[in-house]
């Protein structure tokens, strides 16, 4: 192969560059930049490309790059992917400066009411997916990318993961099905993704898989902090080994359900009352909260019905579930509202928050509000509550 | 041509297309003396008695209204960019071997990019009015004879009274109109609206040429243009495309980023105060803005507050706002979809405008600036809370002013502005063209938060406790140079040759666009 193409180009593209690579003996390197905001950044782009080829050992080509207004980090990822189609012994990888802002951490029982999805080949969508205020973002790189475009993917929430600030929302990553998915890990791990969301989750072996491997690259960098895990269950076996595949790890931090693949697999479709997927939903948060950790509904598909999505989620969090996950960010305000608590458990909350402190403050073993007794798990639950409350506030 | 330093520090020539020019003074300061210009005397008995005034053609009535070289020439943009009628105008004038005009539009949409053929060739000399698209490309590139000049909306007719401009003919084109010449936009198969950018021109032009596609018999009511200031009439086959004279119907945004912007704003309008019993506000139809308004209506019922008019560029969002009793009044500049133009035609409370009632700045007041807030929109923000609306960052002319210097002078101004689009920013340290000062502009409403300019202090103070992001403008800055990969590039521009000017409300000249070195 003598010429490789990275990127997309045409009139709707945005944010993205379209670049052409060609094997050459002499002449150098050969840039043909058109770029949308020549004015402002051509010689950035130009400086960028330049350092790129002596990092790669390049010294003769053709490059003739579109761009359309694809920030530094998406432009990187692009040339990077177009040098390793062309030349695909090249292992070592170039990476943007790492985003101070972007080195927080999570907790395992952190808030996940929304989750929204990113396609991890769109680059348009992540500089402001955080403005919106998800509680966590995920990274795409399986359905919604192209059997094609996974190297693309990978190379791009790579450099976007290290670049993009995601304003303090949770950084997530779906990897693709087992066992492609162990190769994404290694784009992933090292910078800083704090959930991997296992798709396809059939078995404890799947999670075990991934941990093992997630644990090899934390070891070779050195990475310290915990990576946590949120199998997703897909298919009628995943629903019966719900509980086996909740369990299957430490740092299991939540399980979730995907019903558009589940109704396939059960040979029916899915309905907006959702009667077909009961038991699996069920069974799922049964699974979660049997092994402590945080049961997630599946997405709502219809982005412009914002009321069937919000009688949706109030559904879900009838069946126990504690999140959703979003597809358009226009949801995630939705999702929120609905999951916050009603007026009158706030006011209970309070009220056995205060009776707790207060019987503490004493040194009474016994909490009580009026002639009622309390116990530990309520006034647990009175405590999410209020963190609810307080989260929804910022 | 030389120039100098204006009031806001920027560099115009003092000549321009052999008229003097008076550099920006500073907001309210230049107040000329004198008489308004006035149109030449007629007589009745040079008219027909009958009232008959429709010649054969274009042609003829150009012939008689005495077509020569070097003359003014003024069309309208109510047709927007189904206008087929100033393209077929300049195509008469080609035929009859006319040079040199000074082609004054109130606007120009990428519909006339049939013109440049004409700029090319001389048969127009240059264009006073706004250059947009293609025609802006023209222009920024140096190959326009003359030189631009952009005025706001109210800056036209300010221009027109004032003598700065004396126009020579003037052709409007008139969705319905009688053969005495009297005209309406509210009807008929190009519909528009209103012509209130006309009626200047009709008052003041020495000739005045109706051209409709929907003749009636006397009297066509109403007369939105009084036919005793018409000179001709001609009928034509058609003015235009009418899908593309008015949309039918707009869309809100479905961006989200554009959505939170307008969300930003109507809390904006609730958290200081804006929103009470009786206020008014005044809204384009970009997307960010009819989507503001949607959000804005959700507040104000939840409230049960009621505006006493609102402004526009009339929707049908803000008509369902006026049939729902959530305002009293419409007071509409132009219309720009179907119910608009319904609602104006139908509502004694849909009330149209002109340039005069809500814009002109050497007037004995004007509407603009009775109203509570305006939200507007912006190619670039400067640190200063400056505003450009009429060059990209990469130096090309691109827009008109529009009504946009004169919507400045609300009691609060926003701009509502994504701080950058793909990798341009539009957060900048000093904008590329200035057409509006910071001391006019008070909030700049971005995805990234909301910046208030701290000479308002009030709003400051009243949005202390608001959830809004509201944070130093300096700081949405440097935010958005980090993400863009550092600060912007400036354009290579030949700083020797202005290509165009861009007047303040009251004709003194605020900025210099310069040819665009490629």
């Amino acid at each position: 192969m003598n010429k490789v193409t990275a990127g997309k180009r045409d009139a709707k593209v945005r944010s993205d560059c379209y670049i052409e690579l060609e094997r050459k003996n002499s002449g150098g390197i050969k840039l043909d930049l058109k770029s949308k905001v020549s004015v402002m950044y051509g010689n950035d782009i130009k400086n960028t490309i330049h350092e790129m080829c002596r990092f790669f050992g390049l010294k003769h080509a053709g490059i003739y790059i579109e761009d359309s207004g694809a920030l530094p980090s998406t432009i990187m990822a692009r040339f990077e992917l177009a040098v390793k189609r062309l030349f695909p012994e090249i292992e070592k990888e170039y990476l943007p400066d790492f985003n101070p802002a972007n080195d927080y951490k999570t907790k395992k029982n952190r808030l996940r009411r929304s989750r929204l999805y990113l396609p991890g080949n769109e680059p348009k969508f992540f500089p402001n997916a955080g403005l919106h205020k998800p509680d966590g973002i995920i990274l795409d790189l399986e359905d919604s990318v192209s059997p094609l475009e996974k190297d693309a993917a990978r190379l791009l929430v790579r450099n976007s993961l290290r670049a993009i600030d995601f304003y303090g929302a949770e950084r997530m990553v779906r990897i693709n099905q087992l066992p492609r998915g162990l190769d994404d890990l290694q784009y992933v791990v090292p910078h800083n993704v704090h959930v991997i969301l296992i798709p396809k989750c059939e078995s404890a072996d799947d999670v075990k898989l991934v941990e093992n491997k997630v644990n090899e690259i934390k070891k070779q960098f050195n990475i310290k902090r915990n990576i946590y895990f949120m199998p997703i269950i897909e298919s009628a076996l995943g629903v019966i080994k719900a509980y086996e595949i909740a369990t299957a790890s430490k740092n299991n931090c939540a399980l979730a359900i995907g019903l558009e693949d589940y109704t396939a697999d059960i040979g029916t479709q899915r309905t907006n009352e959702g009667k077909e997927s009961f038991f699996a939903r069920s069974m799922l948060v049964n699974a979660a909260k049997a092994a402590g950790i945080q049961p997630i509904d599946t997405v709502f598909s219809d982005v412009t019905d914002m009321e069937g999505l919000r009688k949706s989620v109030i559904e879900a969090k009838a069946l126990g579930f504690e999140g959703k996950g979003c597809i358009h960010p226009r949801q995630i305000k939705v999702v929120h509202e609905a999951f916050a608590p009603a007026e009158e458990e706030i006011e209970k909350a309070k009220k056995i928050i205060d009776a707790f402190k207060e019987a503490k403050k004493k040194g009474l073993g016994v909490v009580s509000l009026g002639s009622k007794m309390i116990d530990p798990p309520v006034v647990k639950r009175a405590e999410r509550v209020m963190e609810l409350v307080k989260s929804m506030k910022n | 041509m030389k120039l100098v330093k204006n009031a806001v520090g920027r560099l115009v020539p003092t000549n321009v297309n052999g008229q003097k020019q008076i550099p920006f003074k500073g907001v309210g300061k230049y107040k000329p003396k004198g008489k308004k210009a006035a149109p030449p005397i007629r007589s009745c008995a040079d008219y027909p008695a009958d009232g008959n005034k429709v010649v054969k053609n274009l042609k003829e009535a150009l012939k008689k209204a005495g077509l020569k070289d070097g003359m003014t020439i003024s069309t309208h943009h109510h047709l927007r960019n189904g206008d087929a009628l100033t393209n077929y105008l300049f195509d008469t004038i080609k035929a009859m071997g006319v040079k040199n005009i000074r082609w004054f539009p109130s606007a120009s949409f990428p519909v006339h990019k049939h013109l440049i053929k004409y700029l090319e060739d001389g048969t127009i000399h240059h264009i006073e009015g706004s250059m947009n698209g293609p025609l802006g490309r023209f222009t920024s590139e140096g190959k326009m004879r003359g030189t631009g000049v952009l005025r706001s909306h109210g800056g036209r007719w300010q221009a027109i009274q004032d003598g700065e401009v004396h126009i020579d003919i003037a052709v409007i084109a008139a969705p319905t109109a009688d053969p005495f010449g009297n005209a309406t936009g509210d009807r008929g198969p190009s519909a528009c609206g209103l012509l209130g950018f006309a009626l200047a021109d009709s008052i003041y032009a020495d000739n005045v040429i109706v051209a409709t596609d929907n003749l009636v018999p006397f009297p066509c009511i109403p007369w939105q243009i009084q036919g005793n200031n018409v000179d001709y009439v001609v009928e034509v086959d058609s003015l235009g495309d009418p899908a593309k004279i008015v949309s039918g119907t707009t869309q809100v945004t479905k961006s989200p980023d554009r959505l939170l912007i307008a969300e930003y704003i109507a809390q904006f309008f609730e958290d200081a105060g804006i929103m009470k019993d009786g206020f008014s506000f005044q809204a384009g139809a970009g997307g960010i803005n009819l989507a503001f308004a949607v959000y804005l209506r959700e507040r104000m019922k939840k409230k049960g507050i009621k505006a006493r008019f609102i402004r526009g560029g009339s929707t049908k969002y803000l008509v369902e706002m006026l049939e729902e009793g959530l305002t009293d009044f419409i007071l509409d500049g132009q219309t720009f979809d179907l119910e608009g133009v319904r609602s104006m035609r139908e509502n004694p409370n849909h009330v149209n405008t002109s340039p005069f009632t809500s814009y002109n700045y050497h007037g004995k007041g004007n509407f603009a600036s009775m109203v509570d807030a305006a939200v507007l929109g912006a190619t670039e923000v400067d640190i200063n809370f400056n505003g450009n609306v009429v060059t990209h960052s990469d130096g090309y002319l691109l827009h008109g002013i529009g009504g946009w210097q004169n919507a400045l002078f609300a009691k609060t101004t926003i701009l509502a502005v994504p701080s950058f689009r793909d990798r341009i920013p539009v957060i900048v340290d000093e904008v590329t063209t200035l057409v509006g000062p910071g001391e006019l502009i008070d909030v700049i409403v971005t995805e990234r938060g909301i910046a208030i300019n701290p000479r308002r202090k009030d709003l400051i103070k009243a949005t202390k406790n608001s959830s809004l992001p509201i944070r130093p403008i300096e700081e949405i800055y440097e935010e958005v140079n980090k993400i863009c990969g550092g600060k912007p590039a400036k354009p290579k521009v030949n700083k020797n040759k202005v290509v165009a000017i861009i007047k303040w409300v009251d004709g003194t000249v605020i900025d210099s666009v310069y040819q665009v070195e490629q």
